[in-house]
């Protein structure tokens, strides 16, 4: 007897041994009810943390069901989640902190119907789990309603004519389902009634939590549990029922196990350190490179450009490379493409703001120069540019040419010039060409020349993109 | 000054990791997407997480899951996509975790558009998702805060242990400007009460359930303290050309931008008109703008949004009938140009 009393019915070291948070006078028993799964199994999963001595790394995460207070009970660090979230809480958890052991412990409607995606995805990623999903067929904690694992014709508060196949559909395996994953490694269903499937519990538990311990990646256990209050019957007559009828259904038994095969994954987290995020980043300043060439003195200018035309006619990048050119120039700028309603009608543009003061407003709705490359644009924004604006645009392309008096326009047929050097691409690189030597003063063309096979990464592209912009920036003073 | 011309999203990421975020859990949504894709691209290279999430629902209980072991850690989304993520919020709320969502806000209600709205200025400042909570909200207007309101995020969420909201429009996202990139984090809170798997943290819990009415109304009241505290110490707002204005415009983000050229312009035509830009939408300045409401030379406010009228709510009861509130707001995804608010501001001049 005293050994009995001893090792055996002794309260696993992983529970609490009274449960305060459970609050109430009735401190050394659960809120469980008689006949009910959950004390059955939460021994069993305690025991196993102990005698794995796991108990102080173990997480157990409680969403919503009767075993949301499982926290009452588990001296482990314990997580309380929303309904059916517990597989997404778990794996956030589990990927930030790798080295712990990881338990989700979920009921049917918790686990099948709100959590249907959640457990499947964390399942068909492999995380790093052990999944226990207690089966009752109904919904326990808030009154007996009907769970997606109730079976045909049970009556339930929900379905108080009884499950009916043509409404409800029918009770979904989640076991079977997950079984066909490719990444669980181990899926079994078991059920309390008798102490020898008891045992085979007490087996597949330890199984589940084992494979995590190897870093084998993704366990789920079922258990076929009794709610003699949710069923209405007495704990014999529940343990009779799923013997007799819910195992008939939901058939306890192995559906997946490859933990003998599957390769230990250990995740390693390494961390460099803080110092080296930059470089890391790739966060590249300009001005830190050795050979870099002198630029302007900062001086009093404020430009709004926008540039337009056809997506794929590089007007995005001639934006950044102006504005990227300006900031080092040490002015403030801004650079915003056409996005949402401006990408009406398949056109793309850019508005860019050069200052030397804070650039307020980064949308350019009237101005200043207008750089245009297709026919749609110039008929938008021709009548947008400011009096006394100046307007680039592409003759090759725009046969109608601006109408405005009040403006200066600059016409060339930048994509035809582009074709005869080698490349229809370098045609944005033209018009850089154009733009830069109308504000030397501000833009340094030998700056640019420098800077081109940086800004713009593409190796393919440096000699012909320098060829145009040289081309470019001649082109007035040629003409 | 070393500046790097980069897109407000991509700000964001590079801020997260020099805050010593090493947690990404996210689903991909336009205009927010650039966050995803650079988080999955620079996490990994500094030994970080990068998850795609099956959900907007997955990654906000990923990002629960991963603030309750005490690491930095955030999510970014748009409008629809936070929507989906309220339930979740509520909960990272009620157990008071720590963690950073970025909302790229877009046109709606429903599918809406990818266009510039702010919109979920009622979600996102007011709830959204239920109980009696406040996120901290941060609302940047350039690059540059997208950079550095992320990094003030990670602290202000870890001081108060508050779920912390970065509010920026998809203009604000989709921009370029540059950003000079602060040093990285080295030194973080301690987290005594984070769940580490470790026999110092096994007796914590996280949890936002309390069946006993009583013991959750002692939970809630302490939440409102803290909220408190947070609206004693944290309000944040920028004072534009406001000292003497006799009319005080006001809009937050992109809208604050346009506001400041129509301020410059009027200024230019001798017209007293200065700008107050709420940096927090919670905490709002309310008792800044108050002292404006009591001056006696201020005319009007004029407030300008890209909603249907939702900070307006709070500017009100602000001024709290001392003075006119005039609002505008463009819907859809349209920006008011420089010129219609400068428009709206003479008209409102004609009738006070």
């Amino acid at each position: 007897m005293t050994i009995l009393n001893k090792n055996v019915l002794q309260k696993p070291a992983s529970f609490y041994d009274t449960f305060i948070r459970k609050g109430g006078t009735e401190l050394k028993t659960t809120h469980y009810c008689p006949g009910c799964g959950h004390g059955i199994l939460h021994k069993l999963i305690a025991e196993t943390l102990s005698d794995f001595g796991i108990k102080d790394k173990t997480i157990l995460v409680s969403p919503v069901g009767c075993s949301v207070f499982a926290y009452y009970y588990f001296d482990v660090g314990n997580i309380q989640s929303a309904h059916g979230r517990a597989p997404a809480v778990g794996t956030g958890y589990k990927r930030a902190n790798p080295d712990s052991i990881l338990i989700s412990y979920q009921g049917d409607g918790d686990l099948a119907a709100i959590g249907a995606n959640e457990i499947i995805q964390a399942a068909n990623r492999g995380e790093s789990m052990t999944v226990f999903f207690i089966n009752n067929a109904i919904y326990g904690m808030t009154g007996g309603q009907m769970a997606p694992t109730t079976l045909i014709g049970q009556k339930t508060t929900t379905t108080p004519y009884g499950r009916n196949i043509n409404s409800e559909g029918y009770p979904i395996r989640m076991s079977e389902i997950i079984g066909t994953l490719e990444a669980p490694v181990y899926v079994e269903r078991c059920m309390l009634t008798d102490a020898k499937n008891i045992a085979k519990t007490r087996r597949a538990v330890r199984k589940a939590i084992h494979n995590q311990i190897d870093n084998k990646g993704f366990s789920f256990v079922e258990v076929l549990s009794g709610c003699p209050t949710g069923w209405k019957i007495s704990p014999h007559d529940s343990k009779k029922w799923i013997e007799s009828t819910l195992s008939k259904y939901f058939v306890p038994g192995v559906f997946k196990d490859v933990s003998e095969e599957r390769e230990s994954i250990p995740i390693k987290q390494e961390r460099p350190s803080p110092g080296d995020y930059h470089k890391l980043m790739q966060i590249k300043h300009l001005s830190d490179l050795d050979d870099k060439v002198p630029t302007p003195a900062k001086t009093t200018f404020h430009e709004e450009l926008k540039i337009a035309g056809f997506g794929g006619q590089g007007l995005l990048s001639l934006g950044y490379v102006i504005a990227s050119v300006a900031m080092e120039h040490h002015y403030e700028v801004s650079w915003l493409p056409s996005y949402g309603p401006e990408m009406r009608g398949g056109t793309a543009n850019c508005s860019v703001k050069i200052s030397d003061k804070r650039i307020g407003a980064p949308l350019v709705a009237n101005p200043t120069t207008l750089i245009v490359m297709n026919k749609p644009s110039m008929d938008r924004f021709e009548n947008e540019v400011v009096n006394g604006g100046t307007i680039i645009y592409d003759c090759g392309l725009i046969d109608t040419p601006p109408k405005r008096q009040d403006i200066r326009t600059i016409g060339l047929p930048a994509t035809e010039l582009a074709d005869k050097i080698g490349n229809t691409k370098a045609a944005n690189m033209i018009l850089l060409g154009v733009y830069a030597s109308m504000i030397p003063h501000i833009l340094s063309d030998s700056y640019i020349r420098w800077v081109l096979p940086y800004i713009l990464e593409n190796k393919a592209f440096h000699d012909i993109n320098l060829k145009a912009f040289d081309l470019g920036y001649a082109y007035l003073k040629n003409k | 000054m070393k500046k790097v011309l980069i897109k407000g999203n991509n700000a964001v990421v590079h801020a997260a990791i020099l805050a010593g975020c090493r947690n990404y859990f996210g689903y991909p949504i336009t205009p927010a997407s650039e966050i995803a894709e650079g988080s999955a691209l620079l996490f990994p290279k500094v030994g970080g997480v990068f998850l795609q999430a099956e959900s907007e629902i997955g990654a906000i209980n990923m990002l629960y899951g991963a603030a309750s072991s005490g690491v930095r850690c955030m999510t970014a989304s748009s409008s629809p996509g936070i929507s989906l993520k309220m339930e979740g919020i509520s909960y990272l709320a009620g157990s008071e975790l720590p963690c950073v969502i970025v909302d790229i806000t877009r046109g709606g209600p429903g599918l809406g558009n990818i266009a510039p709205e702010q919109s979920d200025y009622y979600q996102i400042v007011k709830g959204g998702g239920h109980g009696n909570y406040k996120l901290i909200v941060l609302a940047p207007n350039s690059a540059q805060e997208m950079c550095d309101l992320t990094m003030l995020a990670f602290e202000l969420a870890d001081k108060y242990r508050n779920p912390t909201v970065i509010m920026a429009d998809g203009t604000i996202g989709q921009m370029m400007e540059p950003v000079e990139f602060p040093q990285p984090v080295t030194t973080f809170p301690k987290k005594d009460w984070a769940v580490k798997a470790t026999p110092e943290t096994r007796e914590n819990l996280i949890t936002s359930i309390e069946l006993d009415p009583d013991r959750l109304e002692v939970h809630n009241h302490k939440l409102q303290k803290k909220y408190a505290i947070i609206e004693e110490k944290e309000v944040r707002c920028e004072e534009y050309r406001s000292d003497d204005a006799e009319i005080i415009l006001l809009g937050f983000g992109i809208v604050s931008r346009i506001l400041q050229t129509a301020v410059d312009e009027l200024r230019s035509e001798g017209i007293a008109v200065g700008l107050l830009r709420p940096v927090t939408l919670f905490p709002f300045p309310k008792k800044i703008i108050e002292s404006y409401a009591q001056k006696k030379n201020i005319r009007f406010f004029n407030v300008f949004e890209l909603n249907n009228g939702q900070m307006v709510d709070d500017v009100r009861l602000a001024v709290n009938g001392l003075k006119s509130v005039y609002f505008h707001g463009r819907m859809g995804g349209n920006m008011p140009t420089v010129k219609e608010v400068i428009g709206e501001i003479m008209k409102n001049m004609r009738q006070s």
